[in-house]
């Protein structure tokens, strides 16, 4: 059993008007097994916190903590935290050109484990997990997320899920982009990899719409960088029916 | 744009800053239209009905540019005009005289295959000159100054599953050597020529190119010079109706190298591709250029050139004109360029040039960037646990590898990627 743990986070940006200060001052918890899910108007910070748990060098934490079972996560460089087994699923997959998913699937898989997949059971593994997310197999040939469809490109990163096999995963509106069939494909892949490794999971969404298929425990609902309330999963069903606004009135007041 | 840090006094002439002092990477140069900084990468697309927009450089159009067979219409080149000024002329002097080979380069055919025959053209013996005019001064010397040239011929309807190799070795460093290189390929033939460059000489070789009627056929040309070579070349193609012509060139060794590659089309229904990789390292000046030609309607092209550089005074220059003419209705056409620098003291130059001269056409567009590694790349690549330096290597390797896979010969792709394993190790990726 892990805990994620998230204190008092503050996070900055710089902008071409100067630092502008996005999370302002976010407390979660997440344990093994547990899925919380971070709802939020476009702006609210739910993306930065999710880029700001991988590490990525734009997001600036000016206080708080992040912990996974005590370890310090702002200590670790990218790749660590990614060894650690924390797994950032993007919002905006990137292209790398000339790197082939198959040498991108072993080498992260390598890196990850400390040591090479054993070459027949990892080559079964990738086909079949790829036949599960209805993944053509001539993608393990193409170059990583190059030319692929937004909703190819979720499905990549979800294949990637399954794969690597992570403690805690942190999905960045997975299902923005994807039309129903594709939603239930990736959440499919979302639950499998949930029960499998007793993985933790922060899916970060502003609909509510994939809450259909992949069942929160808890719901935090994101509002100029605080969480502003949190609950069970009856929360989405309110949002659902009235939206943001209750949230937002008071900020604009 | 940003300007070199240590820019010192520009030189100008009529205004136009020239010589060394001009605006360098990181922000790379200014001329030509929409160049980007470091690590952006512009991207600009014309096209679609009714919009018309023509765009003269500096140099004026490239459909102005003198081309001819005739030594008298070519100057000895100062350095100021359009198309030497970034070329180091003092090292290209000994190729540039109208002057008689020395020590010949051996152009061999490496293997005997059925329906190709190798022969000889003289000066002015069809189909010799029918498809290559010399479009600056190098050329037409080169040109002049070989009085036979080698024939390589693959009859109608051959479809070759090897590719012919043909290698051309300089015999004598510093020795001036001319050669002309016609490749026919007969309607519905398909092949794959790889020209390959080995040894040392002050080169000076033309390649004429005639792809005929529904043909599918691949210039390789593989420039792995000793490092102490000059070689200049214009390596011209005309593309027959619904013919398929691809063209790349790969440019690793050698101290000067500068090749012009050009295509224009015979018809309708052709099809261009044209592939650069270079690999610049102290001292090497690499320089690249590209004219697409589409004088004729319906026909499409993309040009691809990628470069990368490391040490002191590697140096690149890529140059990508497309001219769509009023008659090109139909054309679709894309160029792109990108240059990674990996260590300081390196510099390329990227110029795309666009001119379209009718808005009936698909699509035109251009892009180039140059700068160092791109960070979204590598952080996507470590967020999955790629240690820094793997990562690094990954996508610099991936880089380069767009180019080797669109060559699509296997064995010759292998023998790349082990020369540019080499030039990694040199900066240590």
């Amino acid at each position: 059993m892990s805990t994620l743990e998230i204190k008092d986070l503050h996070v900055s940006i710089e902008t071409e008007q100067g630092v502008k200060e996005i999370l302002k001052g976010v407390t979660l918890t997440i344990n093994s097994g547990e899925i919380h899910a971070i709802m939020g108007p476009n702006g609210s910070g739910k993306s930065t916190l999710a880029s700001t748990i991988a590490g990525h060098p734009r997001y600036n934490v000016t206080s708080g903590t992040i912990t996974m079972d005590g370890e310090n996560v702002l200590d670790m460089a990218v790749d660590e935290r990614a060894r650690a087994g924390l797994f950032l699923a993007m919002q905006y997959p990137v292209e790398v050109p000339g790197v082939t998913m198959t040498n991108f699937l072993r080498t992260a898989k390598t890196a990850i484990d400390g040591e090479a997949p054993k070459l027949r059971t990892w080559a079964k593994d990738v086909r079949s997990a790829m036949e599960k997310l209805k993944i053509d197999a001539d993608f393990a040939n193409r170059n990583v997320n190059e030319g692929f469809s937004g909703g190819e490109k979720k499905r990549v990163e979800i294949l990637q899920l399954e794969l690597f096999k992570p403690k805690f995963a942190v999905l960045d509106e997975t299902d923005s982009g994807l039309d129903i069939d594709a939603l239930r494909v990736v959440s499919d892949g979302v639950n499998r990899a949930q029960e499998s490794n007793d993985m933790g999971t922060l899916l970060i969404t502003h609909y509510t719409r994939i809450l259909n298929y992949i069942k929160p425990d808890y719901v935090h609902v994101f509002v100029d960088g605080r969480v502003a309330e949190q609950g069970g999963p009856e929360l989405a069903d309110e949002l659902e029916a009235n939206g943001y606004d209750r949230f937002l009135a008071p900020a604009q007041a | 744009m940003t300007k070199s840090a240590s820019a010192e006094q520009a030189e100008q002439v009529e205004g136009v800053e020239v010589g060394e002092a001009r605006i360098s990477i990181p922000g790379m140069s200014e001329e030509g239209e929409n160049l980007a900084t470091a690590h952006e990468e512009t991207e600009h697309t014309h096209g679609g009905l009714g919009e018309s927009t023509t765009k003269a450089q500096s140099g004026g159009s490239r459909a102005d540019r003198t081309t001819s067979l005739s030594v008298a219409d070519f100057a000895v080149p100062t350095g100021r005009e359009e198309e030497w000024r970034f070329s180091p002329l003092k090292k290209l002097g000994r190729v540039l005289s109208d002057a008689a080979t020395q020590t010949p380069v051996t152009i061999e055919l490496r293997k005997s295959a059925e329906g190709v025959t190798h022969g000889e053209l003289a000066l002015a013996q069809s189909p010799r000159g029918t498809v290559f005019s010399a479009a600056d001064r190098a050329a037409v010397v080169g040109y002049s100054q070989s009085a036979q040239a080698d024939y390589i011929k693959v009859a109608a309807d051959t479809e070759l599953t090897e590719p012919v190799f043909i290698d051309i070795t300089g015999e004598a460093a510093g020795h001036r050597a001319n050669a002309h290189i016609v490749l026919e390929a007969e309607a519905h033939s398909k092949v794959v020529f790889v020209l390959e460059h080995r040894g040392s000489a002050d080169a000076n070789l033309n390649v004429e190119v005639i792809v005929r009627d529904g043909a599918d056929v691949t210039v390789v040309s593989l420039q792995r010079w000793d490092g102490d070579a000059i070689h200049v070349g214009q390596q011209d193609a005309e593309i027959g109706r619904d013919a398929k012509y691809k063209h790349v060139s790969i440019t690793l060794g050698g101290e000067v190298v500068r090749l012009n590659s050009n295509v224009r089309y015979a018809a309708e229904g052709g099809e261009a591709s044209m592939y650069g990789l270079y690999f610049a390292d102290a001292g090497q000046h690499l320089e690249h250029r590209s004219f697409v030609d589409h004088n004729s309607p319906r026909n499409s092209s993309n040009v691809l050139y990628k470069g990368a550089l490391q040490g002191q005074d590697a140096r690149t220059v890529w140059v990508g004109d497309v001219l769509i003419r009023k008659a090109a209705e139909g054309t679709d056409s894309y160029e792109k360029n990108q240059n990674l620098i990996l260590t300081d003291g390196a510099r390329a130059d990227s110029i795309p040039n666009l001119e379209i001269e009718t808005g009936l056409i698909e699509g035109a567009g251009h892009a180039s960037s140059t700068g160092r590694f791109d960070e979204n790349h590598l952080f996507y690549l470590m967020a999955r646990g790629i240690p820094e330096k793997e990562a690094r290597q990954l996508v610099v390797r991936g880089f380069l590898n767009e180019i080797v896979q669109a060559i699509g010969v296997d064995s010759i792709e292998d023998t790349i990627h082990q020369d540019l394993e080499n030039e990694l190790e040199i900066a240590g990726f």
